[in-house]
C-alpha cells in the first residue's frame, strides 16, 4: 500500500499546497484505501495548512468520502424512483441474505459493504448497482447471486 | 473511413457492453480474420445508439441494416449471410410492434422516424476512443473555423443568434452567458463543464460523454476562445467510470493532434482542460455548489449574484455550461444560427434529448425538435405503455419538475410550455407511470430524495422538506387529515419562496403538481383511507368473499391479532380496524376467498 504521505505529496506537487488540492487528495486516499481515518485527515490538514475540523467537515459532506472503514468491495444499490419501480427491494433483500449484513454494514471478513445510493444514470436499465467502479444493470435475484459469488471467488 | 467496403458498427455503450457486446466484437473480428475479410470490412465499436431496450445492437453500413438483440453466437450467421452473400438475417431485424413486419433500415423505425439528432449526432456512429473517426464527422472543424476566420465577438454573436438555451435545467441563453463572461475583464478566466448529472431519470450527459466526448472538448475550447479563458474544467460525477475513461482518452488524443494545449492550430490561443471528480453529492450539480466543491470546500450553494460569470472558480469569471449544451455548439458554428433557429419553437430553438424510463416500451435516449408533443414522444417514439396498460402520468424534470397527465399530452414540449403547465424541462428525464402507480407515493419518493440530498445550509429546504416528507408518509399510511393537505400546500409555497438555491426552490413541485392533477387521489387516501393503485401497503384491505368462504376457521386461527371472526361453517369477516395487513390469512386460505383491495 502506498504511503498516504506520498499520495499527498504527489498531489501537492502537481496542484500546489492549495485548498483546491483538498478534494483530489482526499479522493486519491479513498481510492487507495477505501476510507479516510483520523490520522490521514490530520496529515492532509498539515500539508494544506488547514484546520483538521475543516478537512473533516469537507470530507463528511461527500457520500463517497468515507470516514469509517469499508469493505474491499463497496456495493451501492440505486434506490431512486425508476429502480424502485423496477424492483430494487428484492435486490437489496437478496444482497442482505447473501452477505448476512444490513444496509450500511460491512461483512466481518471486510470484503463487502452494502449501501444504497441515489440515481446512477441507468434508469432505463434498472435495477442497478455499482460494485466499486463496475456497474451492473437489469439485475435479477439470480444475476445478483452470480455476481456476488464471482466476487467471493476472486 | 477510407478504403473499407463495409463497416460493422457494434454498440459499445455500457448497457450493451453489459449484455456481451464485447464478445460480439471479438467474434466479429475473429470471424472476419478466418474468412480473410479483415482488409475489406471494418469493425467499429461505437457509443450508444439510444435504443437500449433492444441491445446489443449491430449496424451494417452502408446499407443501414439495423440488427437488434444480437448475441455472440449470431456473429457467424451475420458474416456468412449478410457480409458474404448479401442476404439480410431477417430474424435479427427489428419487428414493428404494430404490424409484426420486419424493419431493416433504422430510418423507418418509429423509434427513429420522429427524431432529429444534433447533440447525439455522433453517438452510435463513431468509435469514441478514436479521434480520427470524430474528425471524419467534422469534429474540431468549428474550432478551426473560429480560430482562423472569426473574432471572439463573432462567435458569441452566432451563439446569441442561435437562441441555444442551457440544457442543464435553467434554460438560460448560452450566448448571453458567454457574453457576460467575455465582458468581465480578468487576468484569468475559466470554462466549466457541468457533468454532475444527478437528476433521477436523466442519463443523456453520460451518453454524450461516452459516445462523443470530442464534441464537448471542442465546445469548451470554443467557449474559452470567445470568453477569453484558457483553462477548462470538467466536473464529472464519480459514478460514471466509463465516461471518465473515454474523456481521458479523448483529451490525450486532442492534445496530440494540437486541438487542445498551447498555440492551438497555430493561432496563438492556448486552452487546456482538467478533470475534477464529484463525490456523490447531488447538490454539487448546482453551479455555485459545484464551484465550491472544485475549490475544495463543502459543496454548498451560495446566493447569486454574484453569478459565476463575475466571480466563479477562485473568484475569477467562470462560464458554466451543461454537457448537452456544449455538445450543440460546434454544429451551430458550422451550420449557422439561422439553421439552428429553424428547428424547434420560437423561444426554444433546436432539439432536446430526453431519457425515457419507467413503464414505457422503448426506454433509452431520444432527441427530438423542441415543440414535439408528449404524445409523440411517449406513444410514437416510446412505443406506448408497457404490457398494454393505461398511461397515467409522466414525471419530467426530476425532483424539480412535476407530473403531467393525459390532458397535457398534446402540449408541445419546450422550456416555457412545461413551466406553464406546472412542470419543468429539468435535464430531460421522463419517467412514465401507469395505472398501477400511486401519485402520492411518487411525490413522497421525490421528497425522500430531496431530504437526503439537501445540503442543509438553509432551513426552509433542510427542515421544510423533511416536514413535507413526514406529511406525505402520514397520508400514505392512511393517517392523514384534510388539515394536513392544507399544510402540505402552504408549506410547499413557503419552501419555494424562501429557499436559498434551486434545489429547495423547486423541490415542492412534485407535491404541488400531483395535488393539482391528482387531487382525488389525495382525498381518497385521506378520507376513504384507500389507495386505488394498490401501492400503499398500509392502506391495503383484506376482504373475505362470503360466497367463497366455507367457514373452515383456518384464517381466524392464523391471524396474530384476532381480527377475524365468524362461526364455524359460516362466512368469516375481517375487522379492518384491527387488521395489520400481515398477509397471513391470505396465504392460509385454501379456497381463494380472501382478496386484497
Ligand atoms: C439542485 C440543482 C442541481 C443541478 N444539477 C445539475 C446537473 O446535474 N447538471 C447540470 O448541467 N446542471 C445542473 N443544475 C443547473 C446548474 O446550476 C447550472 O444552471 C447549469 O449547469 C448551467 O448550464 P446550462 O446553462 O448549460 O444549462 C442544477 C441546479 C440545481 C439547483
Ligand atoms: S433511478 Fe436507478 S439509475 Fe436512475
Amino acid at each position: 500500500m502506498t504511503d498516504v504521505k506520498e499520495l499527498i505529496q504527489a498531489k501537492v506537487k502537481c496542484i500546489g499546497a492549495k485548498r483546491e488540492a483538498l478534494m483530489p487528495i482526499l479522493q486519491a486516499i479513498v481510492e487507495e484505501k477505501n476510507y479516510l481515518n483520523e490520522e490521514d485527515m490530520i496529515q492532509v490538514a498539515e500539508a494544506l495548512d488547514l484546520s483538521t475540523a475543516d478537512v473533516y467537515g469537507t470530507a463528511t459532506f461527500y457520500t463517497f468520502l468515507d470516514t469509517v472503514p469499508r469493505g474491499k468491495y463497496v456495493i451501492r444499490v440505486c434506490k431512486t424512483i425508476s429502480c424502485h419501480m423496477a424492483g430494487k427491494d428484492e435486490i437489496v433483500d437478496t444482497l442482505k441474505d447473501l452477505l448476512k449484513v444490513d444496509l450500511g454494514e460491512t461483512t466481518p471478513d471486510k470484503n463487502f459493504t452494502l449501501m444504497q445510493a441515489n440515481c446512477m444514470g441507468w434508469c432505463h436499465k434498472g435495477p442497478v448497482m455499482l460494485v466499486n467502479d463496475d456497474i451492473y444493470t437489469e439485475l435479477t435475484k439470480d444475476k445478483v447471486i452470480k455476481i456476488i459469488h464471482d466476487y467471493m471467488g476472486s | 473511413m477510407a478504403n473499407y467496403k463495409m463497416h460493422i458498427l457494434v454498440c459499445g455503450g455500457t448497457g450493451c457492453r453489459a449484455s456481451q457486446s464485447e464478445m460480439i466484437l471479438d467474434n466479429l473480428k475473429t470471424e472476419l480474420e478466418t474468412k480473410g475479410l479483415s482488409d475489406e470490412i471494418q469493425v467499429i465499436q461505437t457509443g450508444c445508439f439510444g435504443f437500449c431496450e433492444k441491445g446489443p445492437i449491430v449496424k451494417i453500413m452502408p446499407d443501414n441494416t439495423f440488427y437488434v438483440e444480437v448475441t455472440p453466437e449470431d456473429v457467424k450467421e451475420i458474416i456468412d449471410e449478410h457480409i458474404i452473400k448479401g442476404r439480410r438475417v431477417n430474424r435479427l431485424l427489428y419487428v414493428n410492434p404494430d404490424n409484426q413486419e420486419h424493419i431493416a433500415d433504422s430510418k423507418h423505425m418509429g423509434f427513429y422516424k420522429k427524431q432529429l439528432r444534433i447533440a447525439l449526432r455522433n453517438c452510435g456512429f463513431i468509435d469514441p476512443e478514436n479521434i480520427d473517426e470524430a474528425i471524419a464527422k467534422d469534429a474540431y472543424q468549428a474550432l478551426g473555423k473560429a480560430l482562423v476566420e472569426m473574432s471572439p465577438d463573432q462567435v458569441i454573436a452566432v451563439m446569441k443568434d442561435s437562441g441555444l438555451r442551457g440544457r442543464g435545467g435553467g434554460g438560460f441563453p448560452a450566448g448571453l452567458k458567454w457574453e457576460f463572461a467575455a465582458k468581465n475583464a480578468s487576468d484569468q478566466k475559466y470554462v466549466v463543464c457541468n457533468a454532475d448529472e444527478g437528476d433521477p431519470g436523466a442519463f443523456m450527459d453520460r451518453s454524450i460523454l461516452e459516445g462523443d466526448p470530442h464534441s464537448v472538448l471542442e465546445a469548451m475550447a470554443l467557449c474559452g476562445y470567445s470568453t477569453g479563458a484558457n483553462k477548462g474544467l470538467i466536473y464529472i460525477r464519480a459514478e460514471y467510470p466509463l465516461a471518465i475513461e473515454r474523456l481521458k482518452i479523448a483529451m490525450k488524443q486532442a492534445e496530440e493532434y494540437g486541438f487542445l494545449g498551447k498555440d492551438i492550430l497555430g493561432s496563438g490561443f492556448d486552452f487546456e482542460i482538467e478533470l475534477r471528480y464529484g463525490a456523490g453529492a447531488f447538490v454539487c450539480g448546482e453551479e455555485t455548489a459545484l464551484i465550491h466543491s472544485m475549490e475544495g470546500e463543502r459543496g454548498e450553494p451560495t446566493v447569486k449574484p454574484p453569478f459565476p460569470a463575475e466571480s466563479g472558480y477562485l473568484k475569477k469569471p467562470t462560464n458554466v455550461n451543461n454537457v448537452e449544451t456544449f455538445a450543440n455548439v460546434p454544429v451551430i458554428l458550422l451550420k449557422g444560427a439561422e439553421w439552428y433557429k429553424s428547428i424547434g419553437t420560437e423561444k426554444s430553438s433546436g432539439t432536446k434529448v430526453f431519457a425515457l424510463a419507467g413503464k414505457i416500451n422503448n426506454v433509452g435516449l431520444i432527441e427530438v425538435p423542441m415543440g414535439t408533443t408528449l404524445r409523440e414522444v411517449i406513444f410514437e417514439i416510446g412505443g406506448g405503455i408497457k404490457d398494454g396498460k393505461k398511461f397515467k402520468a409522466v414525471q419530467t424534470g426530476g425532483p424539480s419538475g412535476g407530473c403531467l397527465t393525459e390532458k397535457h399530452l398534446d402540449t408541445p414540449i419546450d422550456f416555457d410550455n412545461l413551466i406553464a403547465v406546472g412542470s419543468m424541462m429539468g435535464s430531460g428525464g421522463m419517467i412514465v407511470m401507469d395505472e398501477d402507480d400511486c401519485m402520492v407515493s411518487m411525490a413522497k419518493f421525490y421528497l425522500e430524495f430531496t431530504v437526503e440530498e439537501s445540503c442543509g445550509k438553509c432551513s426552509p429546504c433542510r427542515i421544510g422538506n423533511k416536514r413535507l416528507y413526514e406529511l406525505l408518509t402520514k397520508i400514505t399510511e392512511g393517517k392523514g387529515t384534510m388539515e394536513d393537505l392544507d399544510l402540505l400546500r402552504n408549506l410547499s409555497e413557503v419552501i419555494k419562496d424562501t429557499s436559498l438555491c434551486g434545489l429547495g426552490q423547486t423541490s415542492p413541485n412534485p407535491v404541488l403538481s400531483t395535488m393539482s392533477n391528482f387531487w382525488d387521489e389525495y382525498i381518497e387516501h385521506v378520507t376513504d383511507k384507500k389507495c386505488s393503485a394498490g401501492q400503499c401497503a398500509a392502506l391495503k384491505q383484506y376482504i373475505i368473499d362470503p360466497e367463497a368462504c366455507v367457514g373452515c376457521t383456518a384464517c381466524a386461527r392464523v391471524c396474530p391479532v384476532n381480527a377475524i371472526s365468524g362461526e364455524r361453517k359460516m362466512p368469516h369477516e375481517i375487522n379492518q380496524d384491527i387488521c395489520i395487513k400481515c398477509n397471513a390469512c391470505f396465504e392460509k386460505c385454501k379456497f381463494n376467498a380472501i382478496s386484497i383491495n
